[in-house]
């Protein structure tokens, strides 16, 4: 041990030049694992129904959604059954919103770590980010279960699948990283989520189709729309897993340049207050 | 290859500490505040931001001042100090949980923070769940915990509840199982803050002993403590921090030495400016004293006296409020814990001075040096709004009745009134 050369870390007043650290992730790869398996351990304890939780809440979104906006407000679906079609939405939407609203309080709720030890912060908001992809995969068992019982299969373009699951953990992450940091030093981020899940929650195209925007806006809203990623997101999943329309590699592509901007711009931000988290906390 | 393990060079550190909140004078004004105020929170929490703002400023507080020292491979440093002296923050920025305002610090090798034994322990997991999760935590990978985990276990005590949810262990073996995790860690440089007196007797001396064997493996060591056993068993060097400034720093037992004599001294009286009193969040003490309720100049053995404390409540609450402390001997025996609490003293706090005196009655104490070694304000009977250590020294002198040459000293820790019966009965 004493032969290889010992590396040496300097901590001062100075910014480093790096945003995200990869080695030092690496080197850190095996803590990320026990705090997500930490999150996922601890998640459900202490409940009767245990990971049914994740079947009975997207579930029961489905029913109410079908019936209000489905039947009563008769909101088209492309053409498919109300309650898949709302599902495929629901589906990657619940896993934005809730990695979102954890991820946000994460750094707040981690502070008795973050001050008495170092690691990279940056593991804090992630942690939240894939152990909420646990939910997502679960949820997803019901959707195959839907496919099967409304007779549907899915297209060859459900080799994308994973691209826009991508998508839309790079999104969490983007937008995470943002709130995170902004809320350790400005609480406001806390009473601010509620009306920010609403906001995302209703933009979102979950309970009617993107192209009702197009349909009514025109085209070029409908562009300018697919900056929330989500929207290419939900769509893509429409489309790869139900085949109502072809790919909207149109709004998917949209979605990239936005989320891609805002991954970019909250690992700077994050990087940027990270070293006062332990003097704000 | 550096013969440094940890370099500190010229590093000083700058709070911002709050300045005070003026409230309106009426309600208009008060309305009037509440829409200005976005814009004034904004920028005083702007300003925690300790790196952009650090011209002078008068809430401007420096928690260290021209930090500099070495710390060679292998080696152990003892860091002592007053609470608030900045032991903490030294190793925070050492750690890099923390970044200097001034100067920097440079660590070679990998290095592991004891702030705290137990960071991130997970009360719904189970010991062994805990074990990785702190490892890792600790900068441990999984796979050097799993070829240590039988010696982590072994050392803790407690193999047969290592499958038990934490939350069902008593305080004892949580402990004993985090630092077992601690102590096993590989490191070229280990930073210890105080967790050395935590635990009984029996597991006190079991984690010194490890250390001392860590630190024989060729660990360097830096250690902050308000204990000096520790200290004076295992660093050869130590630094003695006041105010943020290093105001000795050389031989262990000279600077203990040193630190001890000038808090020997007694201290029977301590007071001061409301500016610049010691404080907590919500908490300032004015003034601490022991006086004798005779009139006599000293305390005697046995005669009665009061400490009195004086606090400023910064805050507008309505909670009760309860007054703690530890009166303990030359020797660190805790006497005794005079406690509003076990009293039926209830009183609220608002805003302002609290005054409070406890009188100790005759016949209570014997001859001998005394400290109030903590001083806590509790909200109720368990948070702590404020805590202060070795707040007063004084000294019991003489005796009463030696006064009036009946008796001599005697020996013994109290000095009780007790009531005899003796009966004789003349044998006929």
């Amino acid at each position: 041990m004493k032969n290889t050369p010992i590396p040496k870390f300097v901590i001062e007043s100075k910014k480093s030049r790096k945003i995200i650290d990869f080695k030092e992730l690496s080197y850190y790869k095996d803590l990320l694992y026990f705090f997500v398996l930490r999150d996922i351990t601890v998640l459900y304890k202490q409940t009767i129904l245990g990971i049914l939780w994740a079947l009975i809440n997207p579930m029961f979104q489905m029913v109410v959604f079908t019936v209000i906006f489905g039947k009563l407000a008769a909101i088209p679906s492309d053409g498919i059954p109300y309650p898949i079609f709302s599902f495929a939405g629901i589906l990657p939407f619940n896993y934005f919103s809730q990695s979102l609203s954890s991820v946000s309080l994460s750094l707040v709720g981690s502070t008795g770590i973050f001050t008495k030890i170092y690691f990279p912060r940056i593991l804090i908001p992630l942690t939240p980010v894939l152990s909420k992809l646990v939910d997502f995969f679960i949820a997803f068992l019901i959707l195959i279960a839907m496919m099967i019982y409304f007779n549907i299969y899915p297209t060859w373009d459900i080799v994308f699948l994973p691209m826009l699951i991508f998508l839309m953990i790079l999104t969490s992450m983007g937008i995470g990283m943002w709130l995170s940091s902004l809320a350790i030093q400005y609480r406001d981020v806390k009473f601010a989520m509620g009306f920010i899940s609403s906001l995302l929650m209703y933009s979102a195209p979950v309970v009617f189709p993107a192209s009702l925007i197009a349909d009514k806006a025109g085209y070029d809203v409908y562009l300018l729309y697919g900056l929330y990623p989500m929207v290419g997101v939900i769509e893509g999943f429409r489309s790869s897993l139900l085949g109502v329309n072809p790919m909207p590699w149109d709004i998917i592509g949209m979605g990239c340049i936005s989320s891609v901007l805002l991954f970019i711009s909250g690992a700077y931000y994050f990087k940027r207050t990270e070293r006062i988290f332990a003097d704000v906390a | 290859m550096s013969e440094y393990a940890v370099r500190v060079n010229d590093v000083s550190k700058a709070f911002l500490i709050g300045l005070k909140e003026t409230r309106k004078e009426t309600l208009g004004a008060e309305l009037i505040s509440w829409f200005r105020s976005p814009r004034k929170n904004y920028n005083t929490l702007k300003r925690l931001n300790t790196f952009d703002h650090i011209e002078e400023s008068e809430d401007l507080f420096w928690a260290l001042r021209n930090i500099s020292f070495d710390l060679k491979q292998g080696e152990t440093l003892g860091i002592i100090g007053d609470n608030g002296a900045g032991k903490s923050t030294i190793l925070k920025i050492i750690s890099r949980i923390t970044n200097p305002t001034i100067g920097y610090a440079e660590v070679y090798g990998r290095s592991a923070s004891l702030l705290e034994v137990g960071t991130g322990f997970n009360s719904e997991l189970t010991g062994r769940e805990n074990v990785y999760l702190n490892g890792t935590i600790l900068g441990m990978t999984k796979k050097e915990i799993d070829s240590k985990f039988d010696t982590i276990v072994d050392f803790s005590g407690v193999e047969k509840f290592i499958d038990t949810q934490v939350k069902k262990y008593s305080s004892g073996m949580r402990i004993r199982l985090a630092f077992a995790v601690a102590a096993n860690i590989e490191t070229e440089v280990m930073i210890i803050d105080e967790v050395l007196s935590i635990g009984d007797a029996d597991f006190r001396k079991k984690s010194l002993e490890k250390m001392i064997e860590i630190s024989r493996g060729g660990t360097a060591i830096l250690l902050a403590t308000h204990n000096f056993l520790p200290i004076q068993a295992m660093c050869k060097n130590t630094i003695h921090l006041d105010h943020g400034r290093i105001v000795n720093y050389g031989n262990t037992n000279d600077v203990v030495s040193k630190y001890l004599g000038d808090m020997s001294k007694d201290m029977t009286r301590q007071s001061w400016s409301i500016d610049d009193a010691p404080s907590s969040d919500s908490i300032k003490i004015t003034k601490a004293e022991v006086v004798p309720v005779t009139n006599l100049p000293v305390i005697r053995a046995g005669d009665p006296f009061e400490f009195r404390f004086e606090f400023y409540n910064m805050l507008n609450t309505d909670y009760d409020i309860n007054i703690m402390f530890h009166l303990i001997d030359d020797y660190d025996n805790l006497i005794f814990i005079g406690s509003t609490v076990l009293t039926n003293l209830k009183f609220r706090a608002t805003k302002g001075y609290i005054q409070t005196s406890c009188r100790i009655p005759e016949n209570l104490l014997n001859h001998g040096k005394f400290t109030i070694s903590k001083l806590y304000v509790l909200q109720g009977f368990e948070k702590v709004l404020y805590e202060h250590t070795n707040l007063l020294v004084f000294e019991i002198t003489g005796d009463v009745e030696y006064e009036k040459g009946k008796s001599g000293k005697i020996d013994g820790i109290m000095k009780p009134k007790l009531s005899w019966e003796v009966n004789s009965k003349k044998e006929i």
